[in-house]
């Protein structure tokens, strides 16, 4: 059973398609890469997937007891949350919310579930810390942890090393492996292809015409076939910027 | 200093001073509540562009000589507040640029109609008091102070049920939106709160001074606290402590209301300032 089956789905708002074709499947386990062009529709991919807007045709699927609100969705940060006076704890139990229904207040599970996921991060002694005075990674811990509130099975990350210096990068990479490892299916949009080759399962890359969706390997194979279609492309004097992909991913 | 109290006890012998206490700190309270939220997302200049709506508004209905002039200015306010706040989520320059213009326009206009239609001999003293606020609120009814009773609980109990809610959706709009958190409700209900209490506070401080009491508490609270319910409590204690303390300043050296409040406000703010620089330099 897939959590989320995509069948050619064309992305896009009222006026206009930004992307078509898009096929991919996300099962237990997985951890799919999406890549592209700046303006592919990766964002517009991300919407979608969180159902705040509608696919304009194709199917999307979301079963195995995945509703919209159980992917643990961590967006990419605003300039409020950069001065923002909340403590981890408050932040952290927010992603707790869906699980109030109706109710005002947080009950004593929300509180554990919290809890627990604070710990898992290993940010528990930071409870009580001022999220605008953390590092750029410990912040995206407690955003994660937060994430891990809402959901058990499905983590959807946008951008999540934007801004963050090599070494908090790696080890919140590390960080998602391990979550991975524990039977977490991860979504994660991503600029760098290269760390996306190397972490991820699968890989979607997203382009106006011609979208790819495989596996890791595959994708390499796909990509040298590419970098050599380009690379003889440019020696009869085409756009010498596209060769450059075919290089970038060579490991 | 004793003459003092028995002047304060006089004075509070009389009703009209009784409710513009009762009035100015439960407007304090409600303003600085909302007054954090609109910092936080960066609308602290929303109260300054809808406090001038709600002036020109006044204008207006002065003009037309309406016997209820609220009935006409909340209505004009809450519609100019929900499209201020809708323009301001889509592009941060054009939301800009859109409060600058209806602020400026509407009081030009307001200006305009009061000079040319008023029948009051007075106009540029009619003018001063709605802008500085001064002896509108000294004639409160009862009826007004009832009416602003029934407002402020409503803002604070929508306040206290909803806190988690809004305190989501403020931090991470995105996030609040993934977990299906209808956002746009919250952001019209925010909407309709800022304008209520503006129009509500336009009385006491008058409309240029609005944003005053909107933003001063807030920052001044989040400048030392780290969390985010400390900081609504805090800013909410300040700010009824400072406008208190403004009233009766005012009243002891009769001195304007609104600006006498304000003052008292930036005060504050500045001892926080020093504060805050203190702590976090250790």
């Amino acid at each position: 059973m897939a959590y989320i089956t995509c069948k050619d789905l064309t992305l896009g708002y009222q006026d206009g398609i930004v992307a078509e074709h898009i096929s991919f499947v996300v099962k237990q386990g997985d951890y799919l890469c999406v890549v592209g062009e700046n303006g592919a529709g990766k964002s517009t991919l991300i919407k979608t997937l969180l159902h705040l807007i509608r696919p304009i045709s194709g199917e999307l699927m979301m079963e195995d007891g995945i509703s919209p609100q159980e992917i643990g969705y961590l967006p990419q940060q605003t300039v409020v949350q950069r001065d923002f006076p909340a403590s981890v704890w408050e932040i952290v139990l927010s992603g707790t919310l869906t699980k109030c229904g109706r109710r005002p207040w947080y009950g004593r599970e929300e509180k554990e579930l919290a809890s627990k996921n604070l710990e898992r991060m290993g940010m528990k002694e930071f409870k009580t810390r001022c999220y605008r005075n953390l590092s750029g990674g410990q912040q995206q811990r407690v955003l994660l942890a937060r994430a891990l509130c809402a959901t058990s099975k499905l983590l959807l990350l946008d951008e999540p090393v934007t801004g963050l210096d090599p070494k908090a990068t790696e080890e919140f990479y590390e960080l998602l492996k391990s979550l991975n490892q524990e039977g977490i299916a991860i979504i994660m949009v991503s600029h760098d292809i290269r760390t996306a080759v190397r972490q991820a399962s699968h890989i979607l890359h997203i382009d106006k015409e011609n979208s790819f969706y495989g596996t890791r390997e595959e994708y390499m194979t796909h990509m040298d076939e590419n970098a050599l279609h380009t690379t003889v492309q440019h020696k009869t004097g085409d756009d010498p910027a596209d060769g450059k992909k075919g290089v970038d991913i060579s490991l | 200093m004793r003459d003092m109290i028995t002047q304060l006890q006089l004075y509070l012998s009389y009703p009209f001073v009784r409710y513009v206490l009762i009035v100015g700190t439960l407007i304090a309270l409600c303003s600085s509540m909302l007054g954090v939220i609109l910092v936080l997302k960066r609308f602290s200049f929303i109260g300054d562009g809808l406090s001038h709506v709600a002036f020109g508004a006044m204008a207006v209905a002065s003009a037309l000589k309406l016997a209820d002039q609220t009935t006409f200015i909340m209505p004009v306010t809450i519609i100019a507040a929900i499209l201020l706040l809708r323009t301001g989520q889509n592009t941060k320059i054009k939301g800009d640029a859109a409060v600058a213009m209806l602020s400026v326009g509407s009081l030009a206009v307001g200006y305009l109609v009061l000079h040319k239609f008023s029948a009051s001999a007075n106009v540029s003293g009619d003018v001063c008091s709605t802008l500085f606020g001064s002896t509108a609120i000294l004639s409160l009814t009862e009826k007004e102070v009832w009416m602003c009773v029934g407002l402020s609980v409503v803002v604070i109990g929508v306040y206290c049920l909803f806190y988690n809610r809004i305190f989501t959706v403020t931090f991470d709009e995105n996030f609040a939106r993934a977990t299906g958190i209808n956002t746009g409700v919250y952001n019209l209900l925010l909407a309709v709160i800022t304008a209520v209490v503006i129009v509500m506070a336009m009385n006491l401080v008058g409309s240029l001074l609005i944003s005053a009491l909107i933003i001063f508490p807030a920052l001044s609270a989040m400048r030392i606290l780290d969390n985010f319910k400390g900081v609504i409590i805090y800013s909410a204690v300040l700010s009824v402590v400072c406008s208190f303390s403004g009233i009766i300043l005012s009243i002891l050296e009769s001195a304007p209301v609104g600006a006498t409040i304000v003052a008292v406000d930036i005060a504050v703010f500045f001892v926080h300032y020093l504060l805050g620089y203190f702590l976090h330099r250790t």
